[in-house]
């Protein structure tokens, strides 16, 4: 027998050795589709129309894994065609039937769980314990949870139906992981799906297509095209889809934002982070440090919501900064195939490139660079695990996203201070605090401006938890009840859309004939209303007033116009009411029933005022106050039970689901419903503690500056409620772009594009409803609906145990 | 910690110098933080970032046997069941594997045989000449209750018996009373009758309650001059678990940094599959280092695994999945 050689110096040595995971099944996978893939395309593979292609690249060695299609246009609208077709049938079948897919679907993946590890592994670049452990178990996860959705669809969202065609374009960070979770809930809602991997990494989104062939998925409901950003664009832009959803980097993101702007499709964005690992002193430092690996080492910190800037209270900096040298220094940076590397490949050239420039403009800038002693492969792409100390807030390196193994850490020294430097940047995907505290804890928690937050823990994902971001990290939630909702809507919307766009009635003319009073006779005291700013009746910015006139011409009042110095002012003042967020439901509740309270005895005088302004008699103006009453009772009724959720997550601890107020949000009434239309819109958003800079009605705003005096009398703080009169496309249009406004809903008319596309300045939550609605009808002027828009839901994840 | 004779060529190797003890920094012992949940998460991912494979895995498994503490703790233990041990002890591995591997040279046998005080004798006389040392369970094993003087004399009889390590109980009740002063006098005590042997100090973890309480009684008893801290006594409901295991090293490499002074970790009870060694191997490598993958400061507690280190250092020489059977008996 052969002595194997080396056991005897190993024996003193203790170094680990090789373990490599084998590729061959992987690759004999590839060889039998001949190196060579196609389109899935309403159940066939077929090859893209004008023959263009690209290769796909093993990163960690540079080889070349297969060659797929640069989808063209054709391409492109063949595959919409398909899931256009396709979608009737599948929205028909019964939630069970879908479940029944959707399981299949899980046990596919399951049944395949190594190859599609192996492949992911050697596409991406990132390491094979991380595709076997943490990426393929969650696909898995996602399909058996969304199976539980289909099944339950009918009673949990009564009322509501798929959203329709849907293009998803995914990155390339989490390939697989990321085409479950566009994938997944878009199924169990009844949508089909035209899905487009990132040009880096298609191997297991085209692997998964065959797999949901063989499971029997009806042809057309899932269609997978590849191509680069040109296919990804020809998808957003396609007329016959009626969703976008998107997870990459902001800048793309606010492309999309800007070319779906206008056009009715539904949008869900999940974009960049910088997020923030916090550190207190009383934390437990060492897993802290294996918190900092999984934040910012895990998938070679290509992760949206990776913890990339540590951020430390002083007294405890110096020791953990030892600590975190200490434990890079033991980290593998190797083959991805080893199953003893923490770190793989960098996914291709240009990341690496972009890593490099990023931490030479660091070392530029006078941060301190570290890194371990051990050097990298050099055969492959590959980056060592980076540090950055002495890195101050104003630093690129603090606030762009680098998305590689680089950590920017910074120090604080007060818990408001820890928030402060947290929420001092454009994103708000994920944030991580790091205390024994719970009262810190759970003090923080909601302070941060993040849509999850990992309490002594970081980067937890499950398929019962939301996901998604704040501020330019997007919008919608991914996974859970309120992932869901982005491929859902409301079966009356559908009907309401059938009638066609809501389409403005030409103001009326004034008649050239000013009232004047007639000789002899006093004239009346003038009743001129002001804006609304911030609990004051303020002249506006310029003093120019505007004449309302009611349906017969004749001229009704006059109202102030407003501009966009009037719009800034009244957005300071929100801002400065921000604290009305922090108000008990209790306390939001009895306000709005002291302003219904309040409104009551008037009924007579704003049905009249109604009336003249719109016309139909004085007993529908009675009707439609009557209306705002109920409905101010309504979201009263809602200030303390909008409440949120704790997920059955994998892990011993709470993740609580938590409604939280957009913040700032400027509101477009619609011209109908002069009273009840504003109230309809203002009175959810002040429910959940959002601040208002509400447009009534541009033809008939009389009757929202009236109601000011209502507000005035009934308690509610200073700048929660602003009203700027004007015309409402101006005034929109201003608040649509504000960087310091967090939302806009436009019910305004024909500007919806114009909000949306100027909403993408900040990535500002968008509702631009097309339709018009019957605001008299409880289905469709209140409830849920509006309280979802009205709120974000941030996921805390807290485990517990001591 | 006094030089081991070189009866065991390789295997010896310059000890740290010991743990003298010192008075108790409560401050210090109190202010560790530890959270369950992400020690658990360490714990749970340490064995799926490292894994050792072929001749690697080999090595690692004979540099396991050569940390053991190959025990017999037994109501029914006998001289002859001990002698037995003690044979297994010197020779831990089958000549013909010891051939294929090729590892002859490297004289392995196990780090200490740990038996009972009647029984030290006995060991002592079975390992003369091998250099293993004898370790004894002293001072009321397993429960630790009882009376304090007659605990001290249990340790001085198996010193005087033969033994050059003592493994001691602490009164759990201390910690979970959070008496740590009366906990670091009781280890102050064990410390100074010990004399030249090697202290190890059993926290009994899985009677401690909480991560934090074994974090503090880790500290404590280290400051109280433990050359080891060991998890169990192989007698608790719950012994030696890789959770633990991260607290407990967390705390020797704190106290490494604060005074110099390496201690040594035992984890007991439980460990029987070699991957489970091989665990505590990497545990050991990635939170502490290489001095810590020597018997003078890692023993791994045991007495079955030693029967599954050699099935699977079998299987790496034949290539064939191995029996129990064909492997002596300990």
């Amino acid at each position: 027998m052969n002595h194997p050689t080396g056991i005897s110096e190993i024996f003193e040595t203790m170094e680990y050795g090789p373990a490599p995971e084998a590729e061959q099944p992987a690759l004999e996978w590839i060889t039998r589709h001949g190196g060579e893939f196609g389109l899935y395309v309403g159940g066939r593979w077929v090859k893209g129309q004008d023959g263009r292609g690209f290769d796909v690249i093993n990163p960690a060695t540079r080889a070349k894994l297969a060659r797929v299609v640069q989808a063209g246009p054709a391409d492109v609208s063949a595959a919409v065609a398909a899931a256009r077709a396709a979608l009737p049938g599948w929205a028909a079948l019964p939630g069970h039937a879908r479940a029944r897919h959707l399981y299949a679907l899980a046990r596919a993946v399951q049944k395949h769980a190594r190859l599609l590890a192996v492949l992911e592994s050697l596409d991406n670049g990132k390491s094979i314990r991380e595709t076997r452990d943490i990426d393929i178990p969650l696909v898995a996860r996602h399909f058996y949870h969304h199976a539980g959705w289909a099944q339950l669809l009918e009673t949990e969202f009564a009322g509501h139906g798929p959203a329709g065609v849907v293009g998803q374009i995914i990155p390339w960070n989490f390939p697989l992981l990321m085409v479950a979770w566009k994938v997944a809930p878009a199924l169990a809602a009844g949508c089909t799906v035209v899905l487009k991997p990132a040009e880096f990494t298609p191997l297991t989104a085209l692997a998964f297509a065959e797999l949901a062939h063989e499971a029997g998925l009806p042809a057309g409901v899932l269609n997978v095209i590849t191509g680069d950003g040109e296919s990804g664009k020809l998808l957003v832009d396609h007329p016959d889809v009626d969703k976008i959803a998107f997870t990459g980097s902001t800048e793309v993101g606010r492309h999309i934002r800007q070319a779906t702007a206008g056009t009715g499709k539904k949008l869900s964005l999940e974009l960049g982070g910088k997020s923030p690992f916090i550190v207190f002193e009383d934390a437990d430092l060492d897993s802290v440090v294996e918190g900092v690996v999984d934040a910012i080492w895990f998938n070679q910190g290509q992760v949206c919501c990776a913890g990339s800037r540590l951020l430390v209270q002083e007294g405890v900096a110096a020791p953990l900064i030892g600590k975190l040298r200490a434990r890079m220094e033991k980290l593998r940076v190797g083959s991805p195939l080893d199953k003893a590397v923490d770190m793989g490949a960098i996914v291709a050239p240009v990341q690496l490139e972009r890593i490099r420039g990023l931490v030479e403009k660091g070392v530029e800038e006078g941060a301190q660079m570290w890194q371990p002693s051990w050097a990298c492969p050099t055969d492959g792409y590959f980056y060592p695990p980076t540090l950055f100390t002495d890195v101050s807030p104003s630093a690129t390196i603090a606030q762009v996203e680098i998305f590689g193994p680089v950590l920017v850490s910074m120090t604080f020294r007060t818990p408001a201070e820890a928030v402060a430097l947290a929420n001092n940047t454009p994103f708000g995907l994920a944030a991580s605090v790091w205390t024994e505290n719970i009262n810190l804890a759970l003090d923080i928690a909601p302070k941060i401006k993040a849509g999850v937050v990992w309490v002594n823990c970081t980067n937890l994902f499950d398929a019962a938890a939301g996901f998604g971001g704040y501020r330019e990290s997007g919008f919608g939630r991914e996974g859970g009840r309120e992932g869901m909702w982005e491929y859902l809507k409301p079966e009356w919307e559908t009907a309401n859309a059938e009638r066609g766009t809501r389409n403005e009635p030409a103001a009326t003319v004034p008649r050239s004939e000013v009232p004047v009073p007639r000789s002899g006779q006093l004239p009346d005291i003038d009743r001129t209303p002001k804006l609304f700013i911030g609990g004051k009746q303020v002249r506006p910015d310029q003093t120019y007033s505007r004449r309302i006139v009611g349906p017969d011409g004749r001229v009704v009042g006059e109202v102030g116009e407003g501009n966009r110095k009037d719009v800034r002012n009244a957005v300071e003042a929100a801002h400065a009411a921000a604290g009305w967020a922090q108000a008990t439901g209790h306390l939001r509740a009895q306000v709005l029933y002291y302003i219904a309270e309040n409104l009551a005895p008037r009924s007579a005088e704003f049905a009249a005022r109604l009336d003249a302004m719109i016309g139909g008699g004085v007993d529908a103006g009675r009707r439609e106050v009557d209306a705002a009453i109920a409905r101010l009772f309504t979201y009263a009724a809602w200030a303390d039970k909008w409440d949120g959720a704790v997920h059955h997550t994998p892990v011993r601890g709470v993740t609580l689901a938590m409604n939280e107020p957009i913040g700032v949000v400027g509101v477009a009434c619609p011209a109908e419903a002069p009273l009840l239309g504003f109230v309809s819109l203002v009175a959810p958003l002040v429910a959940t503690g959002n601040t208002v800079v509400a447009i009534p009605s541009e033809a008939a705003p009389l009757a929202a500056t009236d109601f000011y005096a209502v507000l005035e009398t009934s308690d509610l703080p200073a700048g929660v409620i602003n009203i700027l009169t004007g015309s409402t496309d101006a005034l929109a249009q201003v608040l649509a772009e504000h960087l310091d406004v967090d939302g806009v809903w436009y019910f305004g008319g024909s500007a919806g594009r114009a909000v949306e596309a100027a909403s993408a300045g900040n990535m500002k939550r968008t509702w631009v409803e097309p339709h018009r609605r019957d605001w008299l009808d409880p289905r469709q002027g209140e409830g849920r609906e509006f309280l979802r828009h009205a709120t974000q839901v941030k996921n805390i994840w807290i485990p517990y145990g001591e | 910690m006094p030089v081991v004779p070189g009866e065991r060529g390789v295997e010896v190797h310059r000890r740290p110098p010991r743990n003298p003890g010192g008075p108790l920094d409560l401050d210090w012992a109190l202010a560790v933080r530890v959270n369950r949940s992400a020690v658990e998460r360490r714990a749970a991912t340490l064995p799926t970032r490292r894994t050792v494979k072929k001749q690697w895995q080999a090595a690692w498994l004979l540099r396991a046997i050569s940390c053991m503490d190959l025990t017999t703790l037994q109501g029914d233990d006998t001289p002859g069941n001990v002698r037995r041990l003690c044979a297994k002890a010197r020779r831990p591995i089958r000549d013909d594997l010891v051939d294929a591997l090729g590892v002859g040279h490297l004289g392995i046998t196990v780090g200490a045989v740990c038996v009972y005080h009647q029984l030290v004798p006995v060991a002592v006389e079975a390992l003369a000449g091998s250099g293993i040392p004898v370790a004894a369970v002293s001072t009321g094993f397993p429960a630790g209750l009882n009376p304090f003087r007659q605990r001290l004399e249990e340790m001085r009889a198996s010193l005087e018996a033969g033994a050059r390590e003592i493994d001691v109980v602490i009164t759990r009740g201390h910690v979970l009373a959070g008496a740590w002063e009366a906990l670091h006098e009781e280890v102050r005590a064990f410390r100074e009758a010990c004399g030249d042997a090697c202290l190890k100090v059993i926290l009994g973890t899985g009677e401690l309650a909480t991560l934090t309480n074994v974090a503090r009684a880790s500290r404590v008893a280290m400051l109280a001059g433990a050359d080891f801290i060991k998890t169990s006594t192989g007698k608790e409901s719950v012994n030696a678990t890789l959770p633990v295991g991260v607290v407990m090293v967390r705390q020797i490499r704190e106290f490494h940094e604060r005074s110099g002074v390496a201690v040594g970790f035992k984890p007991a009870g439980g460990i029987r599959a070699a991957k489970q060694a091989l665990e505590y191997l990497y545990l050991m490598k990635e939170e502490l280092g290489h001095p810590w993958l020597r018997p003078a400061l890692l023993r791994l507690g045991a007495s079955a695994l030693l029967t599954d280190i050699e099935r699977q250092l079998e299987h790496f020489a034949t290539g064939r999945y191995s029996a129990a059977y064909r492997h002596p008996m300990p």
